[in-house]
């Protein structure tokens, strides 16, 4: 319950903070808008050639690209910005000041900071994913989107767990601002098609080390009725594990932090 | 109050030396934050290997071709495409915003050479450290993907001046874009405008000749075309000597014009600034 309130609380000062910088949604808002442009026209000029990629078709890989930029978003709204601060924190030794709070410290430092101009690329992206769903031919079932709802959870949190790991490394190599752009990139780049299209190689890759499989692909693939059931138990369980390990590690890194003059 | 032996022209020598030491330096600097490049690098390799693999899925897929390319030609454009953007690109554009509300100009502007020198070598040092990690991925996609070069001798001598133009060029239009930075203070969103338009126009996410014909048209118009696709297409060997020429001929002519633009607007540009306070 306690930790509910400082959630609530740390977010809704990061709204009110955000909403200093209002003309910056409107900036963000045409990036997005851009990208999404961009993007259209790229699956314009391949669907020009083709009307299935790798089994999947035009309407689907709009869907994907919906769950992308929604997710995306998501991550630029809160987690993103608030690890970068969290970095700096550790950096210039003012996180004593967290640390001493009452409340749990990955909570606090995992929400610490809202980028409010990011929200653009949710909203972009549930618009997307809407577009790309009516255009599909069947109506999704229920138990689709159930499964969806589901895998795009366990998505977030395995994406949430697994930066939230990376970013824990800060405790020993302190400048690493760097090592979030790689997620970031491959993210931004490979997450705009399905994996299943790349070679072996880049596939695991794409699952194992950098989890854009999870984040994109699975809830994607839930949504269009292709997900098989060891995956979506295998998300779903990958989820809590994700939980456990990024906890236990956080903690572990805390135990290092030694503060500004320590 | 001016200083005559500093607003002076350098001689060529001068300028050789300065190029030499600046060189040094750069590349000194961008070793040190040789994990920033290389994670620069894993997005300059991504992106191409990306469209590769759509490209190719999509040849496969209508039995080996699309528009008459095979699907090892479409692996060798995209290989050549790496290349070719890490030879041009720059990211100016995007230094732009923070020198200006650092005030970083200040310091700049007092220094007797024309600052765009300084970006060049900056920029050359970071594409040749670029090239140690592009050029082996380069070869190594090319086996993966049963790449197809049929490049003949007169292709291999024309893409060597088609390249160093489109590097010049591309440079010289991004660096009089960033100059914006001056009039806008938010001009990311120029910027990306800007981005996203030469993603399709100068061939980055698919080649041009999948294009309508009208849009092939305005990219050939306007400048992207010659920044970027035309040394690759010269390299795939799909150009006979007059189109060559005729290429040439258009880089030369956008080059003339970028340059007059920059030096038209660095003027205002610089006569303009201000720094924070003064």
């Amino acid at each position: 319950m306690h930790t509910l309130v400082v959630i609530r609380t740390y977010l809704k000062l990061g709204f009110l903070n955000m909403l200093q910088y209002r003309a910056n949604f409107f900036f963000e808002l045409l990036g997005v808008t851009t990208h999404l442009a961009t993007a259209f026209i790229g699956l314009a000029v391949v669907f020009n050639q083709t009307e299935h990629l790798n089994g999947w078709s035009a309407s689907e890989i709009v869907i994907l690209v919906g769950i992308q930029t929604m997710i995306g978003g998501l991550l630029g709204t809160v987690i993103e910005p608030s690890f970068q601060q969290f970095m700096e924190h550790v950096r210039q030794g003012t996180l004593d000041f967290t640390l001493t709070k009452p409340a749990d410290a990955q909570t606090m430092v995992s929400l610490q900071r809202v980028e409010g101009g990011a929200i653009a690329g949710i909203i972009a992206g549930i618009v997307t994913l809407f577009a790309g769903l009516s255009r599909q031919a069947e109506a999704t079932g229920i138990g689709h989107a159930l499964l969806f709802l589901l895998t795009l959870l366990s998505g977030v949190i395995i994406v949430y767990c697994f930066l939230l790991i990376l970013t824990t490394f800060a405790f020993w190599f302190v400048k690493l601002d760097n090592i979030l752009v790689i997620f970031g990139t491959s993210f931004g780049v490979a997450g705009s098609w399905p994996i299943t299209i790349y070679p072996g190689w880049l596939k695991a890759g794409l699952t194992y080390i950098v989890p854009v499989a999870f984040a994109v692909t699975i809830p994607a693939q839930s949504l269009t009725g292709r997900l098989t059931a060891p995956w979506a138990i295998g998300t779903v369980v990958g989820a809590f594990g994700f939980i456990a390990v990024s906890r236990l590690f956080w903690r572990f890194g805390l135990r290092h932090y030694t503060g500004a003059s320590a | 109050m001016r200083n005559p032996a500093i607003t002076r022209r350098f001689t060529p020598r001068e300028f050789l030396h300065f190029y030499a030491a600046r060189f040094r330096i750069d590349l000194t600097t961008n070793i040190a934050y040789r994990g920033s490049v290389a994670i620069w690098l894993i997005g300059l390799i991504l992106q191409p290997l990306v469209s590769l693999v759509v490209w190719t899925t999509v040849a496969d897929s209508q039995g080996g071709s699309v528009s008459g390319f095979t699907t090892s030609e479409y692996a060798a454009y995209f290989i050549i495409l790496m290349i070719v953007n890490n030879l041009t690109f720059t990211w100016v554009m995007y230094e732009f915003e923070y020198r200006i509300r650092t005030g970083f100009f200040s310091g700049i502007l007092l220094r007797p050479v024309h600052p765009i020198h300084q970006d060049v070598t900056q920029n050359f040092s970071f594409k040749f450290l670029g090239l140690i990690g592009v050029l082996p991925a380069a070869v190594i996609l090319a086996l993966a993907f049963d790449a197809e070069f049929h490049a003949s001798f007169l292709d291999v001598v024309v893409f060597v001046p088609a390249l160093i133009l489109a590097m010049a060029l591309r440079f010289i239009i991004e660096w009089t874009l960033a100059l914006l930075a001056f009039w806008i203070t938010k001009t990311s969103a120029v910027f990306q405008l800007y981005s996203s338009v030469s993603l399709f126009l100068a061939g980055n996410i698919a080649p041009l000749w999948l294009y309508p014909d009208s849009v092939q048209a305005i990219a050939s118009i306007l400048p992207f075309r010659w920044m970027v696709f035309f040394p690759i297409e010269v390299m795939l060997g799909r150009l006979d000597l007059q189109d060559m020429l005729l290429g040439i001929g258009m880089q030369l002519l956008w080059l003339a014009i970028a340059t007059g633009l920059l030096r038209l607007l660095w003027k205002r540009a610089s006569a303009r600034y201000s720094a924070v306070g003064a």
